[in-house]
Formats: C-alpha cells, structure tokens, sequence
C-alpha cells in the first residue's frame, strides 16, 4: 500500500488534516460554534469550485473563500446583539455560499466526478503540492493555538470573568473563527466540503463525552481523529466505497458507542446511590 | 501549609492605601447618566455589600472598579492605581445565571484559570511552576470548602457548590480586592448563609477588602462592616443601622421610604420607587 506515492501523500494529508480538525473541532464544540464551522464547510464548496473554474489549485480556493468567510462570520459575530440574530446571519450566508457553489459548477461544466469529490471527499488526486501546503498551513495555526491555549479555554467557559482578568476575549473569538475557517478548509480537501463533520465534530463530541478535562480532551479529540482516518484511509484503498463514507462511519460509530456506554454507566451508577439517599 | 511565595505575599500586604477610592464619580451608559456625584472608601479587611434596586448601577460600579466602564466625571482609584491597572489583584465574580447542564468543564480547571489563564503559551504539567500553581488550586479550593466536588463537571453541581467554586477562583490569585456581583443570587436560604459566611471568613483571615452586590442584605447583614446604597442616580455610604433606615433612604429617594423590621429579625425597604432607568444588566449577566 504504502508503495504508492499517491498512497503516501494521502496518509500524509489526512494525518495533517486529523491533527488540525481534532484541535479545533475540540474548541469549536466547548464553544458551541458548530453552526459556523458548518457555514463554512459550506463556504469551502464555491471556494474549490471557483478555484476549478479560474484554472488555480483547489487548496487556493478552500483556504481563500474560508478565510474569508471566517472573517464575515468574526463581523457578524461581533456586530449583532443576541445567539437567535447571529445565527439567522449565519444561516442567511450558508445558503448563498451553497447557491454561489452550484453556479460555479455549472458553468464549469466539469464532469460529475469533479462535484463528487467536492462534496464528498477523495484521497486519490492528493498531489506533493498539496501536502506541503497542507502541513505548512496546519503547523502554523497549531503552534498559534497552541500559544493561546489557555486564554481561549478562559474566554469560551468563562468570558466574563476572562474579560475582567484582561483576556482579549473579542480578538481571540476573532482569531478561532480564522482558525476554524483554515480548519475547515484543510479537511474539506481529504472530507470533501459535506463530510467535514466527520473530522471536526464527531471525533471531538466524543472526546466531551469521555472527559471533562481540557488537554486530556483535546488530545482525545486529536488521537480519535488520527484514528478514523487512518483507518478509512486502509479501508477506502481496500475497497470500491469512497474514504468519506469510510471516515464519516467510523467516527458516528465511535460516537454512538460512548454515548451509549455513558448512559449505561451513569444508569447503574445511579441507581444504587438514589437507594442509599432515600 | 501554604504555599511560601503566596504567603510572603500576604503579610507584605499593603494595609494602609486604600481599596477602592471614588471621588464625586459618574458614570454613562449609551448616554445616560447611571450614576454621579458617588463618593466612597472601602479599606482593606473591610466587607461592604453594594445594595440597590434592580437597574440602579450595582454592576455598572463593578464594571467602572475593573475598568471596563469609563468615569465620565470625578476620579477613581483602586488599590492606588487608576481603574484597569490593578485587575491582577482583583478576584471578581460576575452576575450569571448559573453554568448550563452540558458545561463540560471542572471545577478545578475554572479555579485554575483564574490562577492562570490569561496567560499565553503552553502549561507543562511537569515543570515546578505548574506543580506549585496545582497545589495552590487545591489549597483554595479546600479554604472555599469545594474539595469534594471540584473534579465533577461544573454544569453537574448545585448553585451552592459552583458558587463556592466561583469564588475560589475569584480567590485563587491572592488578591486585595474581592468583586462579588450578586453571589448569594439563586441560593437558598442554607447556602445564602453558608455563602455569606465563606466570604466573611476570607475577609478577615486574608485581610482582602470585599464589595459584595446584593438586592437582597438579609442574608448578610450580620457580617457587614459597611453598606453602599445606590438608588435615584448616585449612592450614599454608612454602617447598615445609618444606611439601611427610613430616614437615610427617604432623602436618598427624596420620597417616603420606611424600613420595617420583620419579627424574625429581616428588613423591609417599602415605598421604594422602581428604578428611573433599567439597563438591562440582568439578562445579559
């Protein structure tokens, strides 16, 4: 398997793209940002379209229209007063960004497969290039975030306490949407700009469910994400279904389990104290 | 057995300058005037609830004190040094409803942001400086009575157990000056006292000089060493029998107000006009 360069490249990729998306898909899910990491999933869509449209590289488009969807979602954040206005904003954006993707794609006129994998991921066209760009890109926003860890777990638990202890909570909200945008951006080029979740949200929900500990989690997020793709990478190259399908499957069963295993314990820890209180 | 460096910083506690100064200070909030012409003093040791209807600038005091909210008139200063400057030696407590169930996160680790989570770059958990800022944790933790639960997830507790854990974090970098905003808020009875008690406790063996905000004194006035009352647009200051009485609060108001005492001991302020002007800190926390 690993005779293959494209083989090689991918594994690469996707080991890039697990550690950056565990990162901040762990933060994003603390700060309840779902909903924006999913607008800009969306937003990735006419990034990669556009790009094929204009002759560039895919990895230009995604990292182009996320940042700057990162940007327009840090605005819109920052100017309207209240959770409902903000994600009614959010959502108004998602919606044009996925209509902006479809006009791009037809007037490409690209073949069917080019929208699959838009969507829905592909590890086979993953060139060197990529690579590169991709690990360039992550290195730089881990190490940054690594940086800021600690006042940003401050300012999403806790922000106004933060603020008082002179947290810049507004410039590090700011700065995590950008963060989440290139996130966003890495994983749609393994995921395909549907199946982002599947790195950024799964793996991390599950690290929350297992522990309530900051770096135990994130590290449980990052280590649960290395291993779905790993694993859907092994299986996709064994078989005839795409690695989205391999990654998004992996990464819900894992979840399941510990939900269900979570609940089974709670269930019987509960039960003998609720005798002994009463 | 505390911890040396935090102990040498106690008993180099400066005891004579002031906690907090304000002299003929105003504030504005979207052009309003919420309050001015406050003048007070709040010295070191000291335990002083900052009590006044809803709406009346309560938090707006805190927020000045921090230095997230400009004076627009008179002058301010905590712990010697201009509003903002000294908040590494503040411990504040904001108003809030309380953690949402789904609040994935320990009580120890939220003590131990207050300890450290401003602070940039990464924590190594075996380096001596990270091994001495866990022992002062626990050792905060355990003074606030929070041991037993502080390794639970936060949204998992009581009002009661966050509440002990929230001022433990307030706590936990030694500081000269304690901001509570409304802390006996959604306790019951037992724990409002509890509460009170805890803060009384901190006040007198750490020489921290306290401004506690409350809509309610009953539960704390026997630990009180001074009230703060704002209402119609600024504040007056006394012990609790001078501010907390008919007369003091009729010319405050410049209305009847009566102070009634119950049987069971509790105050009664009736005849207290609403607030002129709200400005919605209680829904935003």
């Amino acid at each position: 398997m690993l005779a293959y360069p494209f083989m090689v490249n991918a594994l690469e990729a996707g080991t890039t793209v697990a550690i950056m998306a565990g990162v901040a898909g762990w933060f994003m899910t603390l700060r309840r940002q779902t909903f924006a990491g999913h607008t800009l999933s969306l937003i990735a869509f006419p990034g990669a379209a556009a790009a094929a449209l204009a002759g560039l590289p895919a990895a230009v488009g995604y990292f182009g229209f996320c940042g700057i969807g990162a940007l327009a979602l840090g605005r819109i954040a920052g100017s309207t007063q209240g959770h409902a206005s903000e994600s009614a904003a959010t959502g108004t954006l998602q919606a044009f960004a996925l209509a902006l993707g479809f006009l791009f794609v037809s007037l490409y006129h690209g073949i069917l497969s080019g929208l699959d994998s838009l969507l829905f991921g592909t590890f086979l066209g993953i060139t060197r290039g990529q690579v590169v760009a991709l690990v360039a890109v992550a290195a730089v926003t881990v190490a940054l975030t690594g940086l800021a860890a600690r006042p940003l777990l401050f300012a999403s638990v806790d922000p106004e306490v933060a603020r008082g202890g002179g947290v810049p909570v507004t410039a590090l909200g700011f700065g995590f949407l950008l963060l989440l945008g290139l996130a966003v951006a890495e994983t749609s080029q393994i995921t395909g700009a549907l199946l982002v979740f599947a790195l950024l949200v799964t793996p991390a929900a599950t690290a929350h469910e297992l522990t309530s500990r900051p770096w135990l989690g994130i590290a449980l997020s990052v280590a649960l994400a290395l291993a779905v793709t790993w694993l859907g990478l092994i299986l996709a190259y064994y078989s005839i279904y795409p690695v989205g399908f391999y990654i998004t499957s992996l990464s819900f069963g894992g979840y399941v389990l510990v939900r269900v295993g979570r609940a089974t314990v709670r269930r019987r820890v509960a039960r003998p104290s609720f005798e002994t209180a009463h | 057995m505390g911890s040396e460096p935090a102990r040498r910083a106690i008993d180099e506690r400066d005891t004579t300058t002031a906690a907090v100064v304000l002299s003929d200070a105003a504030v504005q909030v979207g052009g309003h005037t919420v309050w001015r012409q406050v003048s007070l003093t709040v010295q070191p040791g000291e335990l002083v609830a900052v009590l006044g209807p809803n709406g009346s600038g309560k938090s707006t005091l805190v927020k000045a004190l921090l230095g997230l909210l400009p004076l627009s008139a008179g002058s301010a200063s905590v712990l010697g040094r201009p509003p903002g400057a000294a908040r590494a030696q503040i411990g504040y407590l904001p108003q809030r409803h309380g953690f949402d169930q789904n609040a994935r996160v320990r009580g120890v680790d939220l003590v131990r942001l207050g300890l450290d989570g401003a602070r940039f770059g990464i924590p190594l958990p075996w380096l001596h400086s990270s091994r001495i800022a866990t022992r002062r944790v626990a050792e905060v933790v355990d003074r606030c009575g929070a041991s037993a639960f502080a390794r639970k997830s936060i949204g998992e507790l009581s009002g009661g157990e966050q509440q002990r854990l929230l001022i433990a974090q307030a706590l936990v970098r030694g500081p000269r000056l304690l901001l509570l905003d409304e802390p006996l808020d959604s306790l019951d009875l037992p724990n409002q006292a509890a509460v009170a008690e805890l803060v009384r406790r901190i006040c007198e063996e750490e020489g921290v000089a306290v401004m506690l905000v409350t809509h309610d004194v009953n539960p704390i006035i026997p630990f009180l060493d001074r009230v703060i009352y704002i209402a119609a647009g600024t504040a007056v200051e006394g012990t609790p029998d001078e501010v907390v009485s008919s007369e003091t609060l009729s010319r405050l108001y410049q209305a009847p107000i009566e102070v009634l005492q119950a049987s069971d001991g509790r105050l009664v302020v009736v005849g207290q006009p609403e607030a002129p002007f709200v400005h919605g800190h209680r829904h935003r926390g």
